[in-house]
């Protein structure tokens, strides 16, 4: 502690018990926002009031799915794309664990997008955070499917012509259960946001906006980090409920923000115990209900 | 920095933990009552970490240590910090 206060020179991080500290300084640009979206996780665990032993954590390849490695819980660094079948795997396997998928837009939706639509058809009870960065970061700012009309990029060296996706669009028509969009600058949201996607049932899905300033804002002459949360805090307005047909990005214009859809549908294991209970009778006893453990006593 | 006298000027203050602060003035820009700003100094790696410039603005609310990308600050109200000291003693 720098600050010289010699009285309280004791005084802990609160976050300490949720992050591995002997793993930082951690990997992200100054200026990155992924660290921002992994504190205001980090707030969300502590504040959640979950069993933290039952809370697991995935991750794929990119920038984001580092945070794996800096969440101090059980946490599984997955192969490029394949985060959201190994957290299926695991939920499956162990119901009673609190799956949380936290990954970027080139791992999720790129790679990875089959699996996501998949997870979010069959309503798997995951929690799914996708941190944007509009491009691919670790390996060099190639064009991503979330990447804008217009920006210039290391495999588009004229400018972006390709559509890019709508991500909570996808969530909400595949079938998830939550779905929201912030950005980095909006931290007590996002922290809240990701509290009520912890506690809630179903396929939830929250996208986070974050600046990219080594890679994406640089090429393009947006300046830093903080230009990009200024750019978030000016263009950003906060509707919730809105349709999410409407809340399409493009490139440095409006950003919509906000709880997009807020839904009650029956998960995977739930359709499943109901349907196999039916069909089958008094023969089938239910799976995932009795605290996971079933078929292994 | 040097607030090594017990009196308290503020509401609250921050603590920084300056070697693994990287530099990027999240907390320095968003603070809502600007008093955060940068050190003279350098740290290990060659970035300015944030101190506390004006210590009688700071409230202690902790969005600095919300936007925070690498955990390097936060901030207390100091009715809460001999709570805190409590719990951990």
């Amino acid at each position: 502690m720098t600050q010289d206060n010699n009285n309280y020179a004791d005084v802990k991080n609160p976050l300490m018990d949720v992050l591995r500290h002997d793993r930082m300084p951690h990997i992200w640009c100054p200026g990155c926002g992924i660290g921002t979206s992994l504190n205001c996780f980090a707030r969300a665990l502590e504040g959640c009031g979950l069993n933290l032993d039952k809370v697991a954590i995935v991750s794929g390849i990119g920038c984001t799915g580092r945070t794996a490695g800096y969440i101090n819980l059980d946490s599984f660094h997955t192969t490029h794309g394949r985060a959201i079948p190994f957290a299926t795997g695991l939920k499956l396997s162990n119901p009673e664990l609190n799956v949380v998928v936290y990954s970027g837009d080139g791992d999720l939706f790129a790679i990875g997008g089959n699996h996501f639509f998949h997870a979010a058809r069959r309503n798997m009870d995951l929690l799914v955070i996708c941190v944007n960065n509009y491009t691919y970061g670790m390996t060099g700012g190639q064009v991503a499917p979330t990447t804008p009309l217009g920006p210039t990029q290391t495999t588009m060296p004229y400018g972006n012509f390709e559509n890019s996706f709508n991500l909570p669009f996808i969530a909400d028509a595949c079938g998830a259960t939550y779905v929201a969009r912030w950005t980095a600058y909006h931290v007590k949201q996002l922290a809240k946001s990701m509290q009520e996607g912890l506690l809630k049932k179903g396929f939830r899905f929250i996208e986070v906006m974050c600046p990219c300033p080594t890679l994406y804002s640089r090429r393009n002459k947006l300046g830093d980090g903080v230009d990009q949360m200024l750019y978030y805090k000016e263009k950003s307005t906060i509707k919730n409920e809105a349709n999410t047909k409407e809340v399409e990005l493009s490139y440095q214009g409006d950003i919509i923000v906000g709880k997009f859809v807020d839904r009650e549908r029956p998960t995977w294991l739930d359709s499943m115990n109901n349907h196999l209970s039916k069909a089958l009778g008094d023969s089938f006893s239910p799976y995932g209900t009795n605290g996971g453990n079933h078929g292994q006593d | 920095m040097t607030n090594s006298s017990t009196e308290k000027k503020g509401k609250g203050t921050i603590f920084v933990k300056a070697e693994i602060c990287k530099g990027c003035s999240f907390c320095i820009d968003f603070c809502p009552t600007k008093a955060i700003g940068f050190s003279n100094e350098f740290n290990q790696k060659g970035y300015h970490y944030p101190v506390l410039v004006y210590e009688e603005k700071c409230t202690g609310c902790d969005l600095c240590g919300l936007y925070c990308p690498d955990f390097a600050i936060f901030g207390v109200r100091y009715k809460d910090l001999e709570e805190r000291q409590l719990k951990q003693a």
